[in-house]
């Protein structure tokens, strides 16, 4: 048992050494040379632009859902026209980074560490570096840079299209008048708000793509592996998702609020 | 007076020379957790001959072309290819040394994102700063050596398994790389296919002057390489044909058995071998 507990500590410990030292040598490439910007470029869009449709749906239903379920509670409190208050707030500052960063992990993640890992199991990652190649510079850095910039964009848009939905929902189910929905929905909203959902997406969108491209490049075992790979970065990305958002959200109130 | 000119010489010019060493083994040890994969590995390679690697699979064999790579790093020993040392460099320094050397690796390892054209000319079009047209230049020369220049447009996937292995040649010689490290490349091919990725094994020692290590445990492959030579005939066409006796001496087998060397010779030497380990595994 002793030994069972042993093996899986010095397992872990290995895992977070190499994640670490993925996360070092990233750092050291983005801002030294060999660049590959064709590979920035096409990452942008597979991360970003390829991941609108998905981010648009998730952001849209999330705002309706979010105000048709709060409608009949703030109906009780006869609080019906706030709204709006309510969606904007929920979305800019929790439901609109996190739930984008989900739909990260789910759609960018999984494919990252599928890519990665298949590159891994038949030895285009070794024939990259037989080649010359560095992959952290060729296969990480692109990655890592697109899911960095592109999951603040891709909350942003988010973040609008659920005000957007709320507001569909507000004026013809809830009956509330577009003026007032759309006068609380600025007033709730305070520049710390913004700032806190603006930053959150940079930290999740790169802890999103470091973990894919760490999984991906550590696997091993043939198709199984790449299986096991995808699984574990879908579900690594998604818990770190939750707790990094717990853990940023701790600092950015007790720092500028 | 001959010694004086010899210590004259530059490392490089004696590098250079005939029969120089290009890659030098020095008891090499590594090991996978408990396992040990090579112990005391030694050999050396010279210029424009053939090592031919036979043994078992889990014998060590790849993992000795990994070691020349920089792929894995060897536990202990000493490694130099083409005069420098390697075994402690880093991934960064290793680029350089990677310069002239080319890997074929088993199942031929193809972008699969990239067509034949832009795998091949990969190293090229990502590496250098050669012009566009010259790196397509060169891509449908070496594509043309490989007999697969109407496939240039192909993806990996539309090639079948000899294709994709002569792909693969194509792109390790794409950069003119002096030695060229073949990881069975030649496993799961039908004979007649295999003969043809053979073929340009011999075709490139033989024409091009590139050193080879051929890794593999078909011996079919391993004696037709050493035994045989390409020879230009008219109109550029090129014939393979049986080796000289002295250049059927250039290729040199070693067989591996649990990451030690078993046999060291020719093939002529090795048909002939009583150990029963080695008889056992020609027969």
């Amino acid at each position: 048992m002793l030994s069972l507990l042993d093996r899986w500590l010095k397992r872990a410990a290995l895992e977070v050494q190499e994640y670490v030292r993925l996360l070092g040598t990233t750092a050291n490439s983005v801002f030294t040379p060999p660049f590959y910007r064709h590979d920035v470029v096409e990452q942008f869009d597979a991360i970003g632009v390829q991941s609108l449709t998905v981010v648009l749906l998730t952001g849209f239903f999330t705002g309706a859902a979010l105000a048709s379920q709060s409608g009949l509670t703030l109906d009780k409190f006869g609080a019906r026209p706030v709204v709006g208050q309510l969606v904007s707030a929920s979305m800019i500052k929790e439901l609109g980074p996190v739930l984008t960063a989900l739909m990260l992990t789910g759609r960018i993640g999984s494919g990252i560490a599928a890519e990665l890992g298949s590159m891994m199991v038949t030895d285009q990652i070794n024939a990259l570096r037989a080649l010359g190649t560095d992959p952290i510079r060729k296969l990480v850095v692109p990655r890592v840079l697109a899911g960095f910039l592109m999951a603040p964009l891709l909350t942003i848009v988010s973040d609008f299209v659920g005000i957007l939905g709320g507001w569909i929902v507000a004026r013809f189910q809830l009956q509330v008048s577009s003026s007032i929905y759309w006068s609380s929905v600025t007033k709730a909203l305070y520049t710390q708000d913004v700032w806190q959902g603006l930053i959150k997406p940079f930290v999740l969108g790169f802890v999103i793509v470091t973990i894919a491209c760490h999984v991906g490049l550590r696997t091993s075992g043939g198709t199984q592996g790449v299986g096991k790979a995808t699984t574990v970065s879908v579900v690594a990305g998604s818990v770190a998702v939750i707790a990094v958002d717990f853990f940023v959200t701790q600092i950015l109130v007790a720092t500028i609020y | 007076m001959v010694e004086q000119s010899a210590e004259r010489l530059t490392a490089q010019q004696l590098l250079d020379e005939p029969g120089a060493p290009v890659i030098v083994f020095d008891k090499v040890q590594l090991a996978f957790d408990d396992k040990m994969v090579l112990k005391d590995l030694s050999f050396t390679l010279l210029k424009g001959h053939t090592k031919i690697i036979l043994g078992a699979s889990g014998s060590g064999k790849s993992t000795a072309l990994k070691i020349i790579t920089g792929l894995l790093r060897a536990d202990a020993g000493v490694v130099w290819v083409n005069g420098q040392r390697v075994d402690q460099l880093t991934e960064r320094q290793m680029m350089s040394v990677r310069n002239d050397l080319g890997m074929i690796f088993q199942e031929g390892a193809l972008f699969d994102s990239l067509t034949v054209r832009e795998n091949v000319g990969y190293k090229l079009y990502e590496e250098t700063n050669m012009p566009i047209a010259e790196v397509d230049k060169r891509v449908e020369e070496v594509l043309g050596f490989v007999g697969l220049r109407e496939y240039l447009h192909r993806m990996p996937s539309e090639l079948s398994g000899g294709q994709r292995r002569r792909v693969a040649i194509a792109r390790a010689m794409a950069f003119k790389p002096r030695i060229l490290l073949y990881d069975e490349a030649t496993t799961g091919l039908d004979p007649i296919t295999a003969t043809t990725v053979d073929d340009e094994i011999i075709k490139l020692r033989d024409l091009e002057s590139v050193s080879s290590i051929v890794v593999t445990h078909q011996l079919r492959d391993a004696f037709y390489v050493a035994t045989h030579m390409a020879k230009p005939g008219p109109g550029g066409a090129v014939r393979i044909v049986p080796a000289t006796p002295e250049k059927e001496r250039e290729a040199e087998f070693i067989m591996l058995r649990d990451g030690l060397i078993c046999f060291e010779g020719d093939a002529d030497a090795l048909r002939r071998s009583t150990d029963p380990y080695i008889q056992t595994f020609l027969s």
